[in-house]
């Protein structure tokens, strides 16, 4: 990991950026948590390097846009992938973007989402801190020409394979929230993003069904103390 | 100058607090507290409340050493919450307003946890651990609103302390999660359990459901009270500081704060110091007095309801078990 330089830290994991094999290369290490208990803190570290290095490969083999996987090294805790230099992530755009960019984006993501539940690829932290926005032609410019972006998923520890309309179900109520809790307009963006799952998805109206379902239940559930 | 009295009794707490622009005039409490085994049902605990109210009230009105007449408004927990509780404590709320003839405003339970945990502390705008019996939040404000980020898909962490206590029959006094607290401290050994953590949701039941199929067995492999104490804590606490983080991470967050009863866990307090120190962010968090429900909180959130101009019509002053913390526009929040 010499010469890699640290750039951030997400949600889970410290990011470092540097070359490798002479490729622009990121390393997403899920550092120890020294909140938890030593065993309890590597068995799920462990766990969700291989869950998200398996989730990586099933979404490239569908089609589906996320950084190429270069080295796993479980011992350091590290996962080697493809750096985007040039992206930001959705929810920056989302801050910035002109109203009709963002309904672009909402409607590429719902298109996305639903190609990744209609292979059974259950997400599990849907965010918009996770989906990448990349500038195809490597420029720093993300606000001029739509048609230069590409749209990236990634942060992929939680995800696991399921083709049950329960777990697609929850990892929109999960996406929804996000955007709730941080964005303006969020009733637009969602409904846009749903809009275009619908459209993309073959009989799944039961994953919406399902959505309904697991909204209603936090509004339902009894609370005492 | 605002001067508030608060009522609070939608579980088994029965609180009632004085506030004078922040400043705590007096805060009383009692508990209801059950034999070991049982937990506490609507009934009986809204006697309990029937029963200690009036002597409460006195207490906390002597405490606050203010003359009655001085109140500006009385407050009173709206909900949410166990429905013949609250409605027995509402009803003495509303009972005092006529008497001394002041405005009465009903609040919302999870919003006096929070306000009382912003003055308490000095956080400003902080990404939020609600943990309670009944509650399992994390929450973020946004666009004038206390927004549920992620919560428990099913049961609060809060009752699945409680419930894992009664397998063990450890005490209810002064509150089954302190017994656990206190047991685990000495724990060594840590048993693998169930860890369900979805996006920024967490699941309990699975946790609970292997406890109450297992602790005997636990038990007589050698594995002692303290150690399943113990690994419950290390398991479930784990959980709370990952989707606390993780929703730190996403609303771009350097203050987190935790309330809620079992908020005053001092290892939740000390594991979320630690996440925070990892990426640079503060925790707030407070003592039993405040963490624990209480009539104060509810008196102070309804001083902020009252100073940005709430009011309630007589009409309006009901009783609500289910009441989402999402509910409530925080009209006295400037940003
Ligand atoms: N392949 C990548 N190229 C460029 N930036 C990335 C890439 N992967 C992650 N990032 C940046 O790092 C941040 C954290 O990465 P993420 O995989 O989401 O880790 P965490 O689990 O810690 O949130 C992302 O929000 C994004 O800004
Ligand atoms: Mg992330």
């Amino acid at each position: 990991m010499e010469n890699f330089e640290l750039i951030k830290q997400g949600a889970e994991a410290r990011i470092f950026k540097g070359l490798y094999l002479g490729k622009p290369t990121l390393i997403k290490q899920r550092f120890e948590k020294k909140y938890r208990y030593p065993d309890l803190d590597e068995h799920l570290t462990k766990e969700r390097i291989k869950a998200e290095s398996r989730a990586i490969v099933r979404c490239k083999n569908v089609g589906i846009e996320t950084p190429a996987l270069y080295l796993i090294d479980l011992k350091k805790r590290c996962l080697y992938m493809e750096y985007f230099e040039h992206s930001i992530t959705a929810k920056e755009f989302i801050m910035e973007a002109s109203n009709e960019f963002i309904e672009k984006l909402s409607y590429d993501i719902g298109a996305t989402l639903a190609k990744m539940h209609e292979n059974n690829i259950i997400h599990g932290d849907l965010t918009t801190s996770n989906i990448l926005i990349v500038n195809q032609f490597g420029e720093k410019c993300f606000f001029k020409d739509y048609s230069k972006l590409k749209l990236v998923l990634i942060d992929f520890g939680l995800a696991h394979i399921d083709n049950s309309a329960e777990d697609k179900g929850v990892d929109l109520y999960v996406l929804e929230r996000a955007i709730i809790s941080i964005h303006d307009n969020p009733e637009k963006i969602f409904g846009l993003i749903l809009k275009a799952y619908r459209k993309n998805t073959n009989g799944h109206n039961n994953v919406i069904a399902k959505l309904d379902e697991v909204r209603l239940r936090g509004r339902k559930r009894l609370v005492v103390g | 100058m605002v001067i508030a009295i608060g009522f609070e009794g939608s579980a088994n707490k029965l609180g009632i607090g004085i506030i004078k622009d922040g400043e705590v005039l007096s805060n009383c409490r009692t508990t209801y507290i059950t034999p070991p085994g049982a937990g506490f049902l609507p009934k009986e605990t809204a006697l309990h409340h029937r029963e200690n109210v009036l002597a409460v009230l006195k207490d906390a009105i002597n405490e606050s050493k203010i003359d009655v007449k001085d109140i500006d408004v009385v407050c009173y927990t709206k909900g949410p919450g166990m429905g013949a509780p609250l409605a027995t404590v509402a009803v003495v709320a509303r009972t005092v307003a006529q008497l001394w003839n002041k405005p009465l405003l009903g609040v919302n339970h999870c919003i006096g946890h929070i306000e009382m945990g912003r003055i308490i502390t000095g956080a400003k705008n902080p990404t939020i651990l609600y943990v309670s019996g009944g509650n399992t939040q994390v929450i973020a404000f946004c666009r004038k609103r206390y927004r549920i980020v992620g919560e428990t898909i099913d049961i609060a962490v809060g009752n699945c302390l409680d419930r894992f206590a009664r397998i063990l029959k450890l005490s209810n006094a002064p509150s089954p999660g302190y017994n656990i607290e206190q047991l685990a401290k000495k724990g060594k050994k840590c048993v693998t359990l169930p860890y369900c953590v979805k996006g920024m949701d967490v699941s309990f039941s699975g946790i609970l459901t292997y406890m109450e199929e297992r602790a005997a067995t636990l038990l007589k492999e050698g594995y002692t009270e303290e150690d399943l104490c113990f690994s419950l804590q290390e398991h479930v606490f784990a959980m709370l500081v990952e989707t606390s983080e993780r929703a730190l991470a996403h609303c771009n967050s350097t203050e987190m704060m935790i309330v809620g009863g079992v908020g005053c866990n001092e290892r939740l307090q000390e594991m979320m110091e630690i996440m925070c120190q990892e990426r640079g962010a503060t925790l707030f968090a407070t003592d039993e007095r405040y963490c624990i429900d209480n009539g104060l909180m509810i008196a102070h959130a309804g001083a902020e309801m009252y100073k940005s101009g709430i009011r309630m019509k007589w009409e309006d002053c009901t009783i609500l078990q289910r009441y989402r913390t999402d509910a409530v526009e925080a009209t006295w929040r400037k940003d």
